[in-house]
């Protein structure tokens, strides 16, 4: 089985009096997170979706989904966790509860706030997980990434052609992610943000799939409105 | 769903846009094939004029195109059937007027977007399933559709002496007519004239060909197709005047930008009849998969006149693939991985 988790995991800014999670946002003439959720309900290899969020937002997703989407029957809304890696863990245990985990099975795990992702970089994904394992999806660095550890002074500038910006999905055999995740102690729990960076310092291989320029996240009011002005009705 | 288009803009100059787009009825397609057609590259290269350019752009080019079908809300559709998509698009019906002729119909690449997106909305009777022609060779299926187009209204229009029927213009469109007329009337006797005379080495399944300047003087056709089109077009119609036997039917199925002097006073003379082809609707689509699917040979010969294929991953490469074409024999098709 090949299952998604959209991660909803955003909690919100402050818009007039009430916090709004960038991923419920319009943008064009839906929810920032419905256009995401449309793209894996389009592929045809992704047998389930995952929708990972607050508690408090689960009704409210359920319902948008089921207004701007006519058939949701691949779409499953589960409460995330309190990291993006317990959201991770969650879902995976929502599948090893529901449907058991194959030795095979793949997650395809994606931010909901990029909407732009494309059935290529969906498919890449899969493909490059089944066949190593892990993967990550990056974009060439345009800019020079400068180092400072102290926020002060420069302590490094990496070779420029080494370096990739990290998009989103992060793909994995599920068995393999879980087991991972199990060796960790609960203090690499707690520095680890990132799924990818779990198997970089235990030794694994995370291979790269090509992402887009537009695989943009959206995570800022101006990211909103760069991602509205780029879209036509 | 955001769909990502890419669309010309101007001359050579092609860019992304993306599409906030809702499925209603629609079967969602993604394209794995697409071919590079004339008529893109006219928009392409800026040839059709600034007043038509600026009309029409910025659109997605690319009107021959195959893909295999990632969802359908209605479930008619499995998934991952493979398609061929129809680009002529009617917005009514019409029980005489075909399709095709109705000045009503959209048309896909001229005047509305191409197939050239991440995914094509494709209404459920304008994508025809095929099954044991590979994808590649499947992206001709456009191409012969027109034939059968132009194939349906020779059979209306033409009287049954078909002894000889001669093809002018050893092109893409002069293959395909040929190729057709040759399995279809395996004991017509089915001659190509041409202009480029290595091109005529791919014609080893008709019974004879010539070079345009070397015809022999007694030679005479019963009918005719004329698949040369641009400014070749006037000398070609004209010499099929000269050659052709009295009441025959030319079927025109070549494209001029500019208009063409017809010498009448022999069509007048002769009694010819003048048919004019263009483009196909679902029906000739069916007969373009039947025929191919039939015929193992065809299949075969069609793949023979795909003179590049190249890989697309992004705008960079669709550049290329169109500088390529101008300078291919045959055709260019891209393999849609964007």
């Amino acid at each position: 089985m090949i299952y998604a988790e959209v991660l909803a995991g955003g909690k919100g800014t402050r818009m007039g009096n009430t916090d709004m999670p960038k991923q419920f946002m319009m943008l064009g003439g839906k929810p920032v997170f419905v256009h995401t959720v449309e793209q894996f309900i389009l592929s045809e290899k992704v047998d389930k979706v995952l929708i990972c969020c607050p508690k408090q937002w689960v009704a409210h997703t359920n319902d948008t989904l089921k207004k701007y989407i006519k058939d949701v029957s691949k779409v499953i809304v589960v409460e995330g966790g309190n990291s993006r890696n317990e959201t991770i863990m969650n879902g995976c245990s929502y599948i090893e509860k529901t449907w058991g985990i194959g030795a095979d099975d793949i997650v395809v795990t994606h931010d909901a706030v990029r909407p732009f992702i494309t059935q290529r970089i969906i498919d890449d994904n899969i493909k490059s997980a089944m066949e190593y394992g892990a993967c990550d999806t990056v974009m060439e660095a345009f800019d020079t990434i400068v180092e400072s550890t102290d926020g002060e002074v420069i302590t490094d500038i990496p070779v420029r052609k080494h370096m990739y910006q990290g998009q989103t999905p992060q793909s994995f055999n599920i068995r393999k992610l879980v087991n991972l995740f199990q060796e960790l102690t609960e203090e690499e729990q707690n520095i680890l943000t990132d799924a990818c960076k779990a198997y970089v310092l235990k030794g694994y291989p995370v291979h790269l799939v090509r992402g887009e320029a537009y695989n943009i996240k959206i995570t800022t009011q101006y990211d909103l409105k760069i991602a509205n002005g780029l879209i036509q009705q | 769903m955001i769909n990502e288009v890419y669309r010309l803009v101007a001359r050579k100059q092609i860019h992304t846009d993306f599409l906030d787009e809702t499925i209603r009825d629609e079967v969602v397609v993604r394209p794995t094939y697409l071919s590079i057609c004339a008529a893109d590259q006219r928009y392409y290269t800026g040839s059709r004029g600034k007043e038509i350019m600026s009309e029409k752009l910025p659109m997605a080019l690319i009107h021959e195109g195959v893909g295999h079908v990632i969802y359908d809300p209605k479930g008619e559709f499995k998934i991952g059937t493979r398609v061929v998509m129809i680009p002529n698009t009617p917005v009514e019906d019409d029980v005489i007027i075909k399709e095709n002729y109705l000045p009503s119909s959209k048309f896909r690449a001229s005047g509305f977007d191409g197939f050239m997106q991440n995914v094509v909305l494709m209404g459920r009777d304008r994508v025809v399933p095929y099954t044991c022609i590979p994808d590649r060779t499947a992206v001709l299926l456009e191409l012969l559709s027109v034939v059968m187009n132009a194939l349906e209204n020779f059979e209306l229009r033409s009287h049954a002496r078909r002894e000889t029927i001669g093809i002018w213009g050893n092109g893409n469109l002069g293959f395909i007519s040929a190729l057709v007329l040759k399995i279809l009337y395996p004991d017509t006797r089915v001659i190509v004239f041409g202009v480029s005379r290595h091109k005529m080495q791919f014609f080893p399944f008709v019974d004879e060909t010539y070079i345009i300047d070397s015809i022999p003087d007694d030679l005479r056709v019963d009918h005719a197709f004329e698949c040369v089109g641009g400014n070749g077009s006037e000398d070609a119609i004209n010499q099929i005047i000269d050659y052709i036997q009295p009441q025959g039917t030319i079927a025109l199925l070549g494209v001029s930008e500019s208009n063409v002097n017809i010498n009448t006073r022999m069509v007048l003379e002769k009694g010819l009849i003048l048919v004019g082809n263009s483009r196909s609707g679902y029906a000739d689509f069916k007969a373009a998969v039947k025929f191919l699917e039939k015929n193992s040979s065809a299949r075969e010969y069609m793949d023979i006149i795909i003179s590049e294929e190249i890989e697309i991953n992004g705008i960079s490469d669709i550049n290329r693939a169109f500088e390529h074409d101008q300078a291919n024999d045959f055709k260019t098709v891209m393999k849609w991985n964007v």
